[in-house]
């Protein structure tokens, strides 16, 4: 088990009056490869500029490796931030560029030299010293600025969007580079993103937040298979979220269906939400499923067939490497196992919200 | 075809720029280079070596200087308080900047004229509040103070623009770095604003070195300016040739100091020139 390296307590920041993070309580571990997850709006980027020190929290502390750095500026800290559009300094060579911290380290000029090779090669752009910053394309750009902030020699590395100005083939190419990166440097990944699959693709852990408050902390195959609202339930990957009633432990009631599951501790005849992955509903011959319906849509996706299947009055999002042809009537059957039970929303910080982005 | 008829749109600016640009300057080549009779000769032009000529040229280039000095001085600050301001505010203080230049340039050297007289407000101000009075009028120190006035906008500007330019994530990145204000200062915002700081000199120092306006009003006769000396030559003495001689010279000064800031700009990281 690793220690904590950064805490932040009791947390609170406005903007101009707007609550922006209300009582933000979490931990990041040493060597953890962490994102914070959500929406625009959700907090998520006041989150990350106050551990980097460009916010000063209203209320509550951050603790940094046993200190408390609350008040410090950013440049008294030990971590660095990769912004998300870049912000590389365009009057200077790539080399002038990574080596601005070290100089101002007073490093010894063999050092720096040593150190802009090594990056350099990290990030795969050997022999780009001299080139100029507008001669690099995006995806250079972005290198160079994770190349100048790890020749700093972080705890923490923050990165603020770093892919979102990327197109989609290179940003999940540096997907891979960064959790490469992150392995070959052995320090903590602080990664902010509203991309759901580059969370899920690079993350130890995921905070998905919501309107300045955290919805779940979890392991990306926890947030999956196991949201603990509809909120993260919709906003990681898609899902068919029904609401039911637990009528005993294992035994669930959608639609007017009682269907097994697996879950239990929700007491007898509760109100509660019902989350079923599109890839977890099997279509069947019409009499064999528990519930009966009609293919109403058909989108070829590549990978695997999306359809539609109204039955009892719901429509069922389906994922399935067989095609059901449009009109054809099918059973639907669900393995109690796939069948994630939720709390309904107490409040409306956690109330699902429309997330097409 | 189509080539064609885009030239015609051109045709109005073409001609405009041979009839008053063009024409001119070849005119003016022709005076300086030619006597009286029309003869072929360098004497209006080696006439900058005359003392009277010479004495005016180097009081023309001080004089600039200064006053180009003390507007970045001036400039510098300001642009940067502005660039902190939020921005409905800036827009506001960078229009009433503007507002003096839509004043006539001759209404605004009168009005310092009449408010920097001995008997002007200022001094009758300053009388009442038992200050010395100011006696600058008809000295090169009114020159001076005019010239700025009326040329500050024109430093304000550039700077303010490139500095508006910086990306706030630039400075934060700066910061995250670990550089202090005074590094951030001299390593970020001096070099990318530097392109600004170049046009706003030669926006200064060039009108301010062919200035001859400002001198005759404020000056008393007494600041003669290289600018002063052209007017008379051809406004007095009706001497074109001696005119367009020092024209030639003056010009060569005005575009050395263009090439001499155009190659600073070019050393200086390129990317805002």
């Amino acid at each position: 088990m690793s220690k904590r390296l950064i805490d932040l307590q009791h947390i609170s920041k406005s903007y101009d009056g707007q609550m922006v993070l209300d009582d933000l309580n979490l931990y990041i571990k040493e060597n953890e490869f962490l994102t914070l997850l959500g929406p625009s709006g959700c907090g998520k980027t006041t989150t990350l500029r106050l551990i980097g020190g460009f916010e000063t929290p209203d209320k509550g502390n951050i603790i940094f490796d046993g200190k408390d750095i609350t008040g410090l500026a950013p440049n008294e800290r030990q971590l660095n931030t990769v912004f998300q559009k870049y912000a590389l300094f365009p009057h200077m060579s790539i080399a002038e560029n990574i080596a601005f911290g070290l100089k101002i380290r007073k490093k010894s000029k063999a050092y720096i030299e040593d150190k802009i090779r090594y990056a350099l090669k990290l990030v795969n752009l050997d022999g780009f010293e001299k080139r100029t910053v507008d001669s690099l394309s995006g995806g250079q750009q972005q290198r160079i600025a994770i190349a100048r902030a790890i020749v700093n020699e972080p705890k923490v590395l923050l990165l603020d969007e770093p892919l979102g100005a990327l197109d989609l083939k290179l940003r999940q190419d540096m997907q891979y580079e960064l959790i490469r990166l992150k392995n070959e440097l052995g320090i903590t990944f602080i990664y902010v993103t509203h991309d759901q699959e580059e969370a899920l693709t690079m993350s130890d852990t995921i905070v998905v937040m919501n309107q300045g408050y955290i919805q779940q902390i979890g392991t990306p195959e926890d947030i999956y298979n196991e949201p603990t609202n509809a909120f993260v339930a919709d906003f990681i990957g898609e899902s068919n979220i029904i609401s039911g009633i637990m009528l005993h432990d294992r035994l669930v009631r959608i639609l007017g269906i009682d269907f097994p599951c697996v879950d239990e501790g929700f007491g007898s005849h509760t109100p509660v939400d019902v989350v079923i992955r599109p890839e977890d509903v099997e279509l069947t011959a019409p009499d064999k499923g528990i519930l009966k319906g009609e293919v109403t849509s058909l989108i070829f996706k590549g990978v695997h067939w999306e359809m539609e299947v109204m039955a009892n009055g719901y429509e069922w999002l389906v994922h399935a490497t067989q095609m059901q042809p449009l009109g054809s009537h099918v059973g639907i059957c669900v393995d109690p196992f796939n069948i994630q039970i939720m709390n309904k929303p107490e409040s409306n910080d956690e109330k699902a919200v429309e997330t097409d982005a | 075809m189509r080539n064609l008829r885009r030239q015609l749109l051109a045709g109005p600016y073409i001609l405009w720029m041979a009839g008053f640009i063009l024409l001119p300057t070849l005119m003016i080549l022709y005076y300086a280079f030619t006597t009286t009779s029309g003869h072929f000769s360098l004497l209006n032009v080696s006439s900058i070596t005359f003392s009277v000529h010479l004495k005016s040229l180097v009081l023309s280039l001080k004089l600039a200087l200064a006053c180009t000095l003390i507007c970045l001085a001036l400039s510098y600050p300001l642009a940067m308080i502005l660039n902190k301001l939020k921005s409905k505010s800036q827009g506001l203080i960078v229009f009433i900047f503007i507002l003096p230049m839509w004043m006539n340039f001759m209404l605004r050297i009168l009005a310092w004229r009449m408010l920097l007289s001995n008997n002007g407000v200022i001094n009758s101000l300053l009388g009442i509040l038992g200050l010395p009075g100011l006696d600058i009028l008809n000295t090169p120190k009114a020159v001076v103070f005019c010239m700025v006035y009326d040329f500050l906008p024109f430093m304000v500007l550039p700077i303010y623009n490139a500095m508006a330019r910086i990306q706030k994530d630039v400075i934060e990145a700066a910061k995250d770095l670990g550089a202090g204000n005074v590094t951030i200062f001299f390593k970020i915002i001096v070099p990318l604003t530097m392109s600004g700081v170049i046009s706003g000199i030669i926006m200064v120092f060039v009108p301010a070195l062919t200035s001859f306006a400002v001198s005759d009003l404020l000056g008393g006769g007494k600041v003669l300016l290289i600018g002063n000396v052209i007017e008379q030559a051809f406004m007095q003495e009706y001497n074109w040739n001696l005119g367009s001689g020092l024209s030639v010279v003056l010009m060569v000064f005005v575009i050395a100091s263009m090439a001499l800031m155009n190659a600073r700009g070019d050393e200086g990281g390129g990317t805002f020139t």
